[in-house]
């Protein structure tokens, strides 16, 4: 597990042997299984018509999200896109309340008003949720100004995709956010298609991680398939962040199996494409690897983790299901603070 | 409790100490934008208080406004009360999205989890010679967002008040500041010699804290004849052109667009049994369709005429014919004396 890192920084990165310990590798692995395991309970709920609408699969990419939590503190936040429900069960949100939402419950998150791309927890410091592309990112740093301001210490990642990263308000953001040194972490989920554009078909620069050069943000690409280089990655801007250095970039190189939503009929690349990331990168696949490699799971161990996997998200999608319907005078709260 | 002390003030200062004084009370209440803080605001409306509460409290901008408005949503979910300025209402069209999608959207698709106590204040309308793309009246574009409150104060002492009560407010509010009426109010004559707020009795304004509920409307006058709906620059074009013919008009200041005085519009209707309907944005969807088509379902049985507006025409805001696309005392004339013609 050596992630590959480049950086925007005059400063050589020295090739680091990526530590970690049984304990850590173990709870990496069970987060990771647990956002794949709840990912395909998902696909299949959709398949069987009891999600509607827009939903987005993580699958592929779920080494980028647990990196990223491991290296946050008590208090940082996290804003992101539509692909969003990794993020949620990276912010220990319950899988109930998720899957519920997916399936326009009462015990959803957001009681059936939000859906897949909106959901939020104060709780969790999860900050939605968005289903416009790059909307979140000025949010994002607002967050981290408002966390200046506050003195509260607390920093704030800001998640979004290749595609986002040709939105203007992500530029806008950028100066700003380097202008006032907010404590702000942006990251690129290069998972190389938006929608069914490819970064070579929609970017004049596809080395996303450069994207900050004209506001003097430092840029990293990190190997976005293996938690632990995005953990250290993530603990680096993290650092640098809420020591009051201000934002940094890192580029997430990534790879999401699926369509970009359920309708996608992907025919913008090969299904060997596909296959040969999914059988070389697979991030779920390199920790199961190395804890094997290490002597700190053997079949069994590993075995009773997707058993207990399985029954979190088992449990969820019968929540989901049996959650009631929304009362029809939901309809009508929550648009503007009641008297 | 003793009367609170009043000083007259233009808008311009109305709207300024409503922010001085939201800001000496609440520390989470931030104030920026473009020129806002070392220039003190194109208007002036922010002068003195970045000198006052301070750089980290009151500052400059980039020219971005989705990224302004954006931060701005970020802040308001994390614990502040940000007041953000679009320099113009023209300018605030690359922050719809943020306002539409974000702002207005949080607390619903949260399910109340997230709050957005955002302020947006803008100059709108025309009147200075701006063009087209410094003098509009976007407001419709605004209404048509659940979510958000959309408010248009037309003098100093509503404009303190509501601004007071916007930034309390725990949801967003764009708060639109008809730019004409800054320095004092103006009858829709351009050769007039401009009147100042001196004088005026809402041009004197409490120094202290004060709040007007956002959704009520401002009777200007009371009348029998006809009710005129109307809001921001034309309010003042309302009064003086009933005056001038020398109808008894009952003039409704809405002050706020949504929520809406349905109940205040809906008696004086009933009442009068006459209604004119009067704003400077273009005609065709704007808040004035919106406000016939109220009419007709509460009041039709108690109309004695058809429903007239009188808007800007549907065209670009013109430069040099500014006067001739602003919806002044003749057309406004004119509308009233059909409303009439059957009596």
């Amino acid at each position: 597990m050596a992630g590959k890192t480049k950086t925007t920084s005059k400063k050589k990165a020295a090739p680091k042997a990526l530590k970690t310990t049984q304990d850590e590798l173990l709870q990496f692995y069970k987060d990771m299984l647990l956002i794949r395991r709840f990912e395909e309970k998902a696909g299949q709920l959709y398949g069987m018509g009891l999600i509607a609408g827009f939903c987005h699969l993580y699958i592929g990419q779920e080494a980028v999200v647990t990196g990223i939590r491991a290296a946050m503190k008590e208090g940082d936040q996290m804003i992101t896109g539509y692909r969003d429900h990794g993020h949620m069960l990276a912010c220990d949100m319950e899988a109930r309340g998720v899957m519920a939402e997916l399936t326009g419950r009462e015990g959803g998150y957001s009681r059936g008003k939000g859906g897949s791309m909106h959901m939020f927890s104060t709780e969790k410091k999860f900050y939605g949720g968005h289903g416009i592309v790059g909307a979140q990112v000025p949010l994002g740093a607002g967050l981290g100004f408002a966390n200046k301001y506050l003195d509260n210490g607390a920093v704030s990642i800001a998640f979004f995709g290749d595609g986002a990263s040709n939105q203007g308000q992500v530029y806008e953001t950028f100066n700003m956010a380097k202008l006032w040194d907010l404590p702000v972490v942006f990251v690129i989920e290069n998972n190389q298609y938006a929608m069914g554009t490819s970064v070579e078909r929609s970017s004049a620069e596809t080395e996303l991680f450069k994207r900050g050069i004209s506001f003097e943000i430092e840029g990293v690409q990190v190997d976005g398939m293996n938690v632990l280089a995005v953990r250290d990655a993530a603990k680096k801007a993290i650092d640098h962040a809420r020591a009051g250095k201000g934002p940094m970039i890192l580029e997430m190189k990534t790879y999401r199996y699926r369509g970009h939503s359920m309708s996608d009929p992907a025919k913008y690349r090969t299904r060997d494409e596909v296959n040969d990331i999914r059988s070389a990168r697979d991030p779920i696949d390199a920790v199961k690897a190395r804890l094997e490699k290490e002597g700190w799971a053997d079949t069994d161990a590993l075995k009773a983790i997707d058993k207990d996997i399985k029954a979190v998200v088992n449990d969820s999608a019968d929540f989901a299901q049996s959650s009631p319907e929304p009362d029809p005078s939901e309809l009508y709260t929550d648009v503007l603070l009641e008297a | 409790m003793a009367e609170p002390e009043t000083k007259n003030m233009t808008m311009i200062e109305a709207i300024r100490d409503a922010m001085d004084v939201t800001m000496s009370q609440n520390s989470d209440v931030l104030v920026f934008g473009e020129d806002v803080g070392y220039f003190g605001g194109v208007f002036r409306c922010t002068a003195g208080l970045q000198e006052k509460h301070g750089l980290h409290r009151c500052f400059d901008t980039p020219i971005s406004e989705g990224g302004i408005v954006g931060i701005a949503i970020g802040m308001a979910a994390n614990g502040l009360r940000p007041v953000a300025e679009i320099q113009f209402a023209d300018y605030i069209y690359p922050a719809y999205d943020q306002i539409a999608s974000e702002a207005a959207r949080l607390r619903y698709r949260s399910n109340g989890d997230f709050t957005c106590p955002l302020t947006i204040r803008t100059p709108v309308g025309g009147g200075i010679y701006g063009g087209t793309t410094h003098s509009q009246s976007p407001e419709a574009l605004f209404t048509h967002i659940a979510g958000l409150k959309t408010v248009i104060p037309s003098n100093p002492y509503d404009a303190k008040g509501m601004l007071i009560e916007a930034i309390e407010d725990n949801d967003p509010v764009l708060f639109l500041e008809p730019k004409r009426l800054y320095n004092g109010p103006f009858n829709g004559d351009p050769h007039a010699p401009a009147k100042s707020w001196k004088g005026h009795p809402l041009g004197e304004v409490p120094t202290g804290h004060y709040g007007i509920e956002l959704g009520k409307a401002r009777k200007i006058t009371e009348g029998d004849d006809v009710t005129i709906l109307t809001y921001g620059t034309m309010v003042w074009v309302a009064e003086a052109t009933a005056a001038k013919v020398g109808i008894s008009a009952d003039i409704l200041d809405l002050r706020s667009l949504l929520p809406l005085d349905l109940d205040a519009i809906v008696e004086s209707v009933k009442k009068t049994g006459r209604c004119l309907i009067m704003h400077e944005a273009t005609r065709t969807s704007g808040f004035g369709a919106e406000l016939s088509a109220l009419v007709t379902e509460h009041c039709f049985y108690h109309l004695e005429a058809p429903i007239e507006r009188v808007t800007g025409w549907d065209t670009p805001y013109p430069h040099a014919q500014e006067w001739a696309y602003f919806p002044g005392q003749k057309r406004v004339a004119n509308a009233l004396k059909r409303i009439m013609k059957d009596v």
